[in-house]
């Protein structure tokens, strides 16, 4: 048999042999793999069954670790990149190849990407248990982080933070420093997720990290929003002060943010609301009745201060609930039930029931999925019937699903039932008795049990139902049936004697023992309804005491002990008999019992003055157990959670608070730039300048280009920043009235900061008088008249569109219907058209917005604008300064991003103009010292910087530096006119 | 938040492993075989096991489990979530998620896994991004990385990871312009033994095929958007656009994506497209049971039902079947009891009838429940809710792309009792 794989190998080995030198005649060299795999080959079949080289499919893959190595030291990158692959494949097998790891990690500065990032994963692997040949690597990756290529610097980042070298500490704190502050949101991101990494490492560092942390909280990208918060929760979620400033960002970001980011914001936002707002709850009409009651005895001291002033929600909870809401249309299960506990937690009752449906529809998707749901459910079911009551039906059981999907199902139907709905629910527990799956029906019959304790209107149709059930053949739901039965008598044993009688005689039948057990309990305790019965079975049982289950036996004691007292006559023999039995059981539980029971019951001399109260302790009433869901005590976690699932504090759960009875205070959450609450992501909609300046003036410099009006401002002064807003504006209005021709304004404020170190950031939403421009002429458009301006706000839409609004005018003696827009031209323009017009009366006047993509030219974005019966042909051109959004950046970041656009990239004018005496004095005043603008075009978001920089005596210099070279030309041109106007 | 990930194949080996922060020793995976074995079927685990140290949450897929390693508290459900992305990926990159599939492609796998999660938190799941980072092993690209030397590793960072369409990659060229849209809509029912409808409901999905050229913008409008009840959308529907217009505008990812899942609204009456006649009696005393079955279209709107499956679980005391189908053919596993009759066509001029005895257990008694009957259809060209997409335009490119829309309905979960 060997012999033979042997030369059928051998032939392989020919054929593979054959096969390279053609491939040598075709000039692919691969003359090392050549005798690589040939010794492969050899390997293999010298030393290796058969059935190992079948398993693992290929001829080459019984290499050894020997091989390996030869493979990562030959030159040839193939070669190394198929070493590294076989080995990645040994790690994935969870096979130790750790003694590779000098040879694996002389390639990690390989050129070949490919081979890198295998050797990284190797690396993050085995970097713990090589200390020190790991930190032969580091160096590479602090080169790493320095690559232009962001990708590059983030990978090199997520290994370096992945070594678990203690001895590294300070090179990744440094490294996590500088990658936050990195231009590139993906590498900052990277940054959020290794703060986490290195307080693993070294929860020493928790200081440092909470500052890194708090300046990537500022970060107002959605990319890193998630994982910064990520971080926030696993290093110091106690620090609910970080989150104040960032409260209102994160609520308007979040429906930007990844998926998985949602999820993060939206629990850590939860936790945050529970500690500053108060409860909306204490108004609420729609109020569970009971928990109501409890809340107001244990705060009865301040229920006078509630009620005296009624609540009102404040606008940053209801902030969080609005932005939430649209993602409960997620495609992500995840995110749906994290909107949906967070309303269940902060919402005001009424309102919680906007999740339902999003909850039904997720029992869609796959098995585990339902699970988690349905446990949520169940929950909420209890607290909240009619939250799910209009679904019941989806939660009807179907025989295809899991067992625990199943038993979950059951626990919500209980738990909806009423009693306008019982008998639908009872008729499809009757089918899911009859289920195959015998665990499934006996959990029906306790449903059943429930039902009938919660609805006492249908209690006796369930005790008939379930006596019927005692004839049933199959075993575990007879049994289920008695244990139930024996519940339900225990409410109301007046009516019952016939059922009890009816169950002994089903008694020999049955033989699960809780069963056997259960009779025997009721027989006993209502011994004195069935006379007749009870000694007789009493008799049976002594004659199979000693086979019996010590449940069973237990229970026999008891019966004899109560038969004893109501009946000594008949039963003092057989009474006796088990008791001696019991007294020589093996279990000592059952010879225990026995003995204390012997002491109770028969009168002796030793006997002291318990066995005069014996009947009144042994036949005492005793309280009906309480049938509840297994859900009851859940709502103790918070939804969705691990802990909630498994119903046991899972580690790290951090506690929901109570809501706080007074409000903390509210302005924390205020944020010095005055922000616009919108839905959209705040970054945009902070129309924010940058001025990075280090200068002061007192001169208000204005220049004006053809329709629009830059003014800057300088100030000496001192005060806060608000000061200096108030300021601002009023030096607005001061130079809009001096200058009639003026339009607009976009201001570049400039602050004089008392340290020059710092430089300076001043964000200011603009306002102002704008210019509107005539779309359409109300004589051409029949009486519709349009203009439009540019609002300079962001986009609504899109972010790469330019917001737009018209003015609609009615010119005509009639009223317009379904204004809209038609065709465009170009064909491939974008634009987001304002919602058709339905009817505009006679002199009426509406503003729509809409957004145009002008794709950063100043070419004119033609197209319709259609009436019901006339079209009209417009068109918007937009000037140069139009296509910018200013962005704000540091003074470094300014001057790093300009040097990476010069050349080509930079154009430049130099002014020496023949300037009235003031004017130009202002002017060099003002560009004394460089100062420098920053902004973006909208629709490809490519940055332009302008720099204005005095010369000399008499010239300034402008220049401008975008990979837009044409869009540079035509801005210059306008400042350039725009000066010489002033 | 993740720690590590194990694959276990049905038989209960562990066939690969990956670890995002410090080794995890498989024998965490002894208490999953533990709850594996309770459990008497394999969807019977459950999902979340405490251990000591760990939480272990798993999906089962394709007869895998995968089963990933939790330190500390995390919403379990972010966990499955994302554990069925990294199946869809699998399965988006190899076309099937099987063990011998993984098996083979073990270093994109891992490759893959590393983009996926940073630490235990995903990082990049969007398929389009993940592309352009690891390129799909196709039989080409493999014969010609191996001459040029060249990678399936992509050396930029992927243009969507940064733009506001994360779902979309720039530059996107095709010769021919298309876009394919599937509404797709599945009834759930549960049939009385009487014939009547206890519960139905409608769900549906749009799932698209996108290959268009550059950026466009689509919108797609719906003849009776009212129908649609309960929406979810993929993350590149304009949320504010539909609340407003109930009108579906989006950029498009590239290829194939599921654009809309909707429920339609519950007070509807669902059409039911099948009807069962069904006989099946089991004698008291006797070794024999009569098994009687016939299908037969109802309210299908002129339409063939196509792709009939029947199943039904038998009663464990039933040894063997002798049944005469009047079309198609029909299997009986007697260790599993499983039932299956693949019908195919019904013809509503020759009903199809599945007919015969069922051989019993001597000496047992009779099966106290009749099995339920499990049926699969599929009606193309009809959207049973009656939803019509009216129109589909396209913005921001100039080219002519073709479009296509079709409707399907299938059987979801639709079971008769009997």
């Amino acid at each position: 048999m060997d012999g033979g794989f042997s030369s059928l190998r051998l032939e392989a080995v020919g054929a593979v042999r054959t096969a390279l030198v053609s491939a040598e005649n075709l000039q692919l060299t691969l003359k090392t793999e050549l005798s690589q795999e040939e010794q492969a080959l050899t390997h293999t079949s010298a030393n290796s069954g058969p059935e190992e080289t079948h398993r693992t499919g290929g001829i080459f893959s019984v290499l050894r670790n020997e091989d390996l190595k030869e493979m990562l030291e030959s030159s040839k990158e193939s070669l190394k990149l198929e070493a590294m692959k076989r080995i990645v494949g040994l790690i994935a097998k969870g096979k130790n190849a750790s003694e590779l790891f000098p040879a694996v990690v002389k390639n990690v500065a390989s050129k070949n990407i490919e081979l890198k990032k295998l050797v990284y994963v190797y690396l993050v692997r085995y970097a713990e248990e090589q200390q020190d040949l790991a930190l032969l690597s580091i160096s590479t990756f602090q080169r790493a982080l320095k690559d232009p290529n962001q990708l590059i610097r983030a990978s090199a980042l997520r290994v370096l933070s992945s070594i678990r070298v203690p001895i590294i500490v300070p090179i990744m704190m440094l490294a996590i420093k500088e990658a936050a502050t990195d231009l590139s949101p993906y590498v900052r991101k990277t940054s959020a997720h290794a703060i986490q990494k290195l307080y693993s490492l070294d929860p020493e560092q928790k200081e440092q990290l909470i500052e890194v942390i708090e300046k990537l909280l500022k970060d107002k990208s959605t990319l890193v929003a998630g994982s910064v918060v990520m971080a926030f929760e696993e290093v110091c979620p106690d620090r609910i002060d970080l989150i104040h400033k960032n409260y209102r960002k994160l609520c308007n970001l979040l429906v930007d943010v990844e998926e998985w980011g949602q999820v993060v914001i939206i629990s850590m936002l939860t936790r945050y609301a529970r500690t500053q707002f108060t409860s909306p709850w204490k108004e609420g009409a729609t109020f569970d009745e009971n928990n109501e009651k409890a809340f107001y005895d244990s705060e009865e001291e301040k229920k006078d201060q509630v009620e005296a002033k009624p609540y009102v929600m404040d606008p940053d909870h209801r902030l969080l609930l609005r932005n939430t809401k649209p993602l409960l249309q997620s495609r992500n299960t995840a995110v749906v039930m994290s909107v949906a506990q967070l309303y269940w937690h902060l919402a005001p009752k009424h309102e919680v029931s906007v999740v339902t449906k999003s909850l039904v529809r997720l029992l869609r998707s796959h098995r585990e999925v339902q699970y988690i749901v349905l446990q949520n459910i169940a929950t909420m079911s209890i607290q909240r019937k009619g939250m799910f009551e209009p679904y019941m039906k989806s939660f009807y059981v179907r025989s295809t699903d899991a067992t625990h999907i199943k038993t979950l199902k059951l626990e919500i139907l209980t738990n909806l039932a009423n009693e306008a709905n019982i008998s639908t629910i009872l008729r499809e527990f009757q089918t899911y008795v009859k289920s195959q799956d015998k665990a499934f029906a006996a959990a029906t019959i306790q449903a059943i049990g429930r039902c009938a304790t919660n609805i006492s209107e249908v209690t006796d149709t369930c005790l008939n139902g379930l006596v019927l059930l005692l004839s049933n053949r199959d075993e575990t739901v007879v049994a289920e049936s008695v244990v139930v039965i024996k519940k339900l008598l225990q409410m109301q044993p007046t009516q019952h004697c016939e059922i009890i009688k009816h169950m002994a005689k089903l008694f020999d039948n049955i033989t699960v023992s809780m069963a056997r057990a259960s009779i025997l309990w009721l027989i006993g305790e209502y011994c004195e309804r069935v006379p007749k019965i009870a000694p007789d079975v009493l008799r049976k049982m002594a004659k199979s005491f000693t086979a019996e289950e010590d449940i069973v036996k237990l229970q026999t004691v008891n019966l004899a002990a109560k038969l004893y007292l109501t009946n000594s006559k008949q039963t003092k023999l057989l009474t006796q008999y088990i008791l001696n039995l019991g007294k020589y059981d093996q279990n000592y539980d059952i010879r225990d019992r026995t003995r204390f029971i012997r002491q109770l019951i028969v009168p002796n001399e030793k006997s002291g003055a318990l066995s005069k109260y014996a009947r009144r302790i042994l036949l005492a009433p005793k309280p009906a157990p309480v049938l509840e869901s297994a859900f009851k005590d859940r709502d103790r976690f918070q939804l969705g959670t691990l802990s909630h699932s498994l119903n046991i504090k899972a580690t790290g759960y951090l506690e929901l608070s109570d809501w706080p009875a007074v409000a903390p205070d509210q302005s924390v959450r205020n944020v010095e730039v005055i922000e616009p609450v919108g839905s959209l992501p705040s970054l945009l909609l902070t129309y924010s300048v940058a001025v990075v300046h280090t200068y002061s003036d007192e001169f208000p410099f204005v220049c004006k280009s053809s329709d629009q009006t830059w003014t800057v401002f300088g100030f000496s002064e001192s005060g806060s920043e608000d000061e200096s807003d108030e300021k601002s504006s009023e030096e607005s209005d001061k130079s809009s009235s001096e200058s009639e021709s003026e339009q607009k304004k976009k201001k570049k404020t400039k602050k004089a900061p008392q340290k020059k170190a710092k430089p300076t950031t001043v964000n200011i939403p603009t306002f102002g008088p704008v210019k509107s421009h005539e779309l359409l002429h109300h004589m051409t458009g029949k009486g519709l008249s349009a203009r439009y301006h540019f609002p300079r706000q962001p986009c609504l839409y899109q972010p790469n569109m330019v917001a737009v609004q018209v003015t609609l005018t009615n010119g005509s003696d009639h009223s317009l219907e379904e204004i809209h827009i038609g065709d465009r031209s170009p064909a491939s323009l974008n634009l987001h058209c304002f919602n058709t017009i339905e009817r505009l009366e006679p002199e009426a006047s509406v503003t729509v917005s809409m957004g145009i993509d002008f794709s950063d030219s100043t070419q004119a974005a033609n197209f319709q604008l259609c009436t019901k019966d006339d079209q009209f042909s417009v068109s918007i051109q937009p000037a140069v300064g139009e296509l910018l959004m200013p962005s704000s950046m540091t003074e470094q970041d300014f001057c790093k991003e300009q040097g990476k656009l010069l050349g080509m990239n930079e154009t430049s004018l130099s002014l020496l103009q023949r300037w009235s005496h003031w004017q130009f004095m202002a002017f060099t005043h003002v560009l004394l010292f460089a100062s420098r603008f920053a902004g973006r075009t909208v629709s490809s978001g490519a940055l332009v910087l302008v720099t204005a920089e005095s010369r000399e005596s008499s010239t300034a210099l402008l220049t401008i530096n975008t990979d837009k070279s044409i869009m540079a030309s035509m801005l210059l041109r306008d400042l350039k006119q725009a000066l010489a106007q002033a | 938040m993740i720690h590590s990930l194990f694959l276990v194949n049905a038989s209960g080996d562990i066939f690969l492993e990956k670890h995002w922060k410090s080794v995890v020793s498989r024998s965490v995976c002894d208490y999953f075989f533990e709850a594996q074995e309770r459990a008497t079927e394999p969807e019977n685990v459950p999902p979340v096991i405490p251990t000591p140290h760990h939480y272990l949450i798993s999906v089962l897929r394709h007869r895998i489990y995968f089963v990933a390693v939790i330190q500390s508290e995390v919403p379990p459900l972010f966990v499955i979530e994302f554990l069925h992305r990294v199946v869809d990926t699998f399965q988006d990159y190899f076309g099937v998620c099987t063990e011998a599939a993984i098996k083979d492609n073990v270093v994109v796998v891992y490759e893959l896994l590393e983009e996926m999660l940073d630490n235990g938190f995903p990082l990049a799941t969007e398929s389009n991004i993940l592309k352009e980072l690891i390129k799909p092993p196709t039989i080409l690209r493999t014969m010609v990385n191996t001459i040029t030397g060249s990678t399936n590793v992509g050396e930029q960072l992927p243009t969507g990871q940064l733009s506001v369409v994360p779902w979309r990659r720039t530059g996107v060229k095709y010769t021919n312009n298309e876009a394919y849209f599937d509404v797709v809509e599945e009834i759930d029912a549960i049939i009385d033994k009487s014939g009547s409808t206890i519960t139905a409901e409608i769900q549906g999905v749009i799932d698209a095929c996108v290959k268009l050229t550059g950026m466009p913008d689509l919108t797609l409008s719906f003849m009776n958007p009212r129908l649609l009840d309960d929406v979810s959308f993929h993350p590149c529907v304009r949320f504010k656009r539909w609340e407003a217009e109930r009108i579906l505008s989006f950029i498009p990812p590239d290829g194939n994506f599921r654009l809309l899942s909707y429920h339609v609204s519950s007070q509807n009456l669902v059409a039911i497209p099948v009807y069962v006649k069904h006989n099946i009696t089991f004698r008291e005393g006797s070794s024999q049971g009569r098994f009687d079955l016939t299908l037969g279209p109802k309210q299908t709107m002129g339409k063939a039902v196509e792709s009939v499956l029947v199943s039904s679980q038998l009663p464990r005391g039933v040894l063997n079947t002798n049944l005469n189908p009047s079309q198609g053919t029909y299997t009986f596993d007697p260790v599993t009891k499983l039932l299956t009759w693949d019908v195919g066509k019904i013809n509503p001029q020759k009903l199809p009838s599945l007919k015969g005895s069922m051989s019993l257990q001597a000496g047992a008694s009779k099966p106290d429940e009749n099995p339920t009957i499990n049926i699969q259809f599929k009606i193309q060209q009809m959207a049973i809710s009656g939803l019509k997409v009216n129109r589909l335009d396209m913005y921001g490119e100039k080219y002519k792309p073709f479009k296509g829309i079709k409707y399907m309905t299938k059987a979801g979960k639709f079971q008769v009792r009997t």
